[in-house]
């Protein structure tokens, strides 16, 4: 599994499927680890009862099928699939609903979903999904991508609350990609992933949605400066260790 | 949540175990192959599958990132490169007219001897070529703090005079492995220079490709190509050296300028078109009013953001 997850740190994050899916042929013995230590690029389906599209991951999903937050129905249709409680699904309603506004805020688009479910100690597990598509074709673009994808996962564990404290352990992905692409400077493509946890122990005076949201809002802020300032600046400036730039452009010598 | 499904998957034959290992080993990073080669090795637990994954893959990969390997006898470096490879495991140098015997897996030299006859080209074509490695040697040495350079003749390399055509190939290899610094990254400039006789042009074709990856605590990869064209005058041997480095320089130069102002406009036009720093609102989202939501439809209206 170390080696796996090495090798993952290594392989181009444009190639995360591709490689995902030949270490599960190799390690079929570790097919749960990996599926829920890689995380791939989000997939979307339609719900055909709401006509929305919504996410796909490991937590909306029961054998083949996942469950759409929409109609709180699975696709294709299952028959005991499990589903949260009446209490969970209603605050599950309410999230979605929020964070559709918060995702058109930041992201221009998009698409969002919010899965919550039980887990065994009576506290629960919340996972906000955003993938945005910023290509040419893809919505909310101003057409300066040719290609670019960014999917955000964010899980966070909340605990039982105990005097009017919860204790909130969130672990935010963000996966991305972006090409730029022209005659005169040819193909430019970054890609990235990051992963991150945040821990806090938050009154719920202002309820569970208001606090998780702040923590997303936070963390989401950090991880896309980090990728901008840090990652980005890392490979600019290991571009100008291979070949600096030249201080002032020579002026092209005339031909003999 | 059951993994049932994927447990059932048939065990891969040794043929599937070694394609999915060179997959792995082609599609190292810069300089990060000896890692890529550890973790298959663990992961592969099969000595057998893995020397023949390894013996395959390698060779393609040093030849891809064209690596350079320090001459035993302390002449310089070789390139691994197709225009240079004799056979699986020589490659001619060019310059000191030697050809290197190489350990692909240990990507180390074992061995040197002179070239041979049949392997140089004509004296006539020498002429050019070593005008034009003179000149690409000062522009490399000015310009790559670590680039390692080489003229190779591919076609016409028996040609004795005037009359007819060759085909030289320019070839720029920087690498700089840094993994204390989580940091690696690689230049790599393949030119085309096409001397054509009847038309008495040298047409020049460019493949610039860079590379560069940052790991820590995370993994990010930029993966920039460029090509270009360009031709001059069929000249004597040095000035064609002169004019092609020119234009390779001039290209060069470009391309790296295009590349700085592909970083400069990310943070305010590329990446914003993923995501905003801050809302349309141009404040924090409101969750403290989240309450107000309940009334989504109305909110959504205020915004303009309907669907």
């Amino acid at each position: 599994m170390e080696a796996a997850m090495d090798l993952m740190r290594r392989i181009s994050p444009n190639h995360t499927e591709t490689a995902l899916s030949a270490l599960l042929t190799l390690l079929p013995q570790h097919s749960s680890d990996l599926l829920s230590q890689v995380d791939q690029p989000l997939q979307v389906l339609c719900d055909v009862e709401s006509g929305k599209e919504f996410i796909l991951c490991e937590y909306n999903r029961d054998a083949d099928s996942y469950r759409s937050p929409w109609s709180n129905k699975y696709h294709p249709p299952l028959e005991d699939g499990p589903l949260p409680s009446a209490d969970l699904r209603k605050l599950e309603v309410e999230a979605n609903d929020i964070f559709a506004i918060y995702r058109d805020q930041y992201y221009e688009g998009g698409i969002s979903s919010v899965y919550m479910w039980e887990d065994g100690n009576e506290g629960f597990v919340a996972c906000f999904l955003i993938k945005k598509d910023g290509s040419q074709t893809g919505h909310g673009r101003r057409g300066n991508l040719q290609e670019g994808a960014w999917d955000a996962i964010h899980v966070i564990e909340v605990g039982v609350e105990e005097e009017g404290m919860a204790h909130y352990c969130l672990t935010s992905t963000v996966m991305l990609s972006l090409t730029t692409s022209d005659k005169s400077s040819g193909t430019f493509n970054l890609s990235g992933s990051i992963r991150r946890q945040m821990n806090l122990d938050l009154s719920v005076a202002d309820g569970h949605l208001c606090n998780m949201g702040r923590m997303i809002e936070e963390m989401e802020s950090k991880l896309r400066n980090s990728l901008d300032q840090v990652y980005f600046g890392k490979t600019k400036e290991m571009v100008c260790i291979l070949r600096p730039p030249l201080e002032v452009v020579q002026p092209r010598l005339p031909e003999c | 949540m059951s993994d049932e499904d994927d447990l059932q998957q048939p065990e891969p034959t040794p043929k599937q175990k070694k394609d999915i290992a060179k997959w792995f080993l082609a599609n190292a990073p810069p300089g990060e192959i000896h890692y890529i080669a550890k973790d298959i090795q663990s992961i592969l637990a099969d000595e057998d599958t893995y020397n023949a994954a390894v013996s395959e893959a390698y060779p393609l990969y040093n030849k891809a990132h064209m690596i350079a390997l320090e001459l035993p006898n302390r002449t310089g470096d070789v390139l691994i490169t197709t225009f240079g490879e004799i056979d699986e495991t020589e490659y001619l140098d060019p310059r000191t007219c030697q050809v290197a015997t190489v350990n692909h897996v240990k990507q180390v030299c074992t061995n040197v001897r002179p070239a041979t006859d049949e392997e140089l080209p004509s004296s006539y074509i020498e002429e050019f070529r070593g005008a034009l490695d003179a000149e690409l040697v000062k522009y490399v040495a000015e310009t790559y703090p670590k680039g390692i350079c080489s003229v190779y003749c591919i076609n016409g390399k028996d040609t004795e005079g005037l009359g007819a055509d060759f085909e030289f190939v320019v070839v720029i290899s920087a690498a700089r492995h840094s993994p204390q610094n989580f940091c690696n990254g690689s230049w790599r400039s393949i030119w085309n220079a096409e001397f054509k006789d009847d038309l008495q042009v040298v047409e020049l074709r460019g493949k610039l490709q860079v590379d560069a990856h940052y790991f820590e605590e995370g993994n990010v990869q930029l993966d920039a190509s460029h090509e270009c064209k360009d031709s001059t005058i069929f000249q004597s041997p040095e000035e064609c050296a002169l004019s092609i480095i020119n234009m390779i320089r001039h290209h060069e130069n470009e391309y790296m300028a295009s590349l700085e102002g592909s970083y400069s406009n990310l943070p305010d036009t590329t990446f914003k078109d993923l995501r905003r720093k801050l809302p349309v609102t141009r404040t924090l989202f409101p969750w403290h009013n989240t309450l107000q939501f309940s009334l989504t439809r109305d909110i959504t209206k205020e915004l303009g953001i309907e669907k």
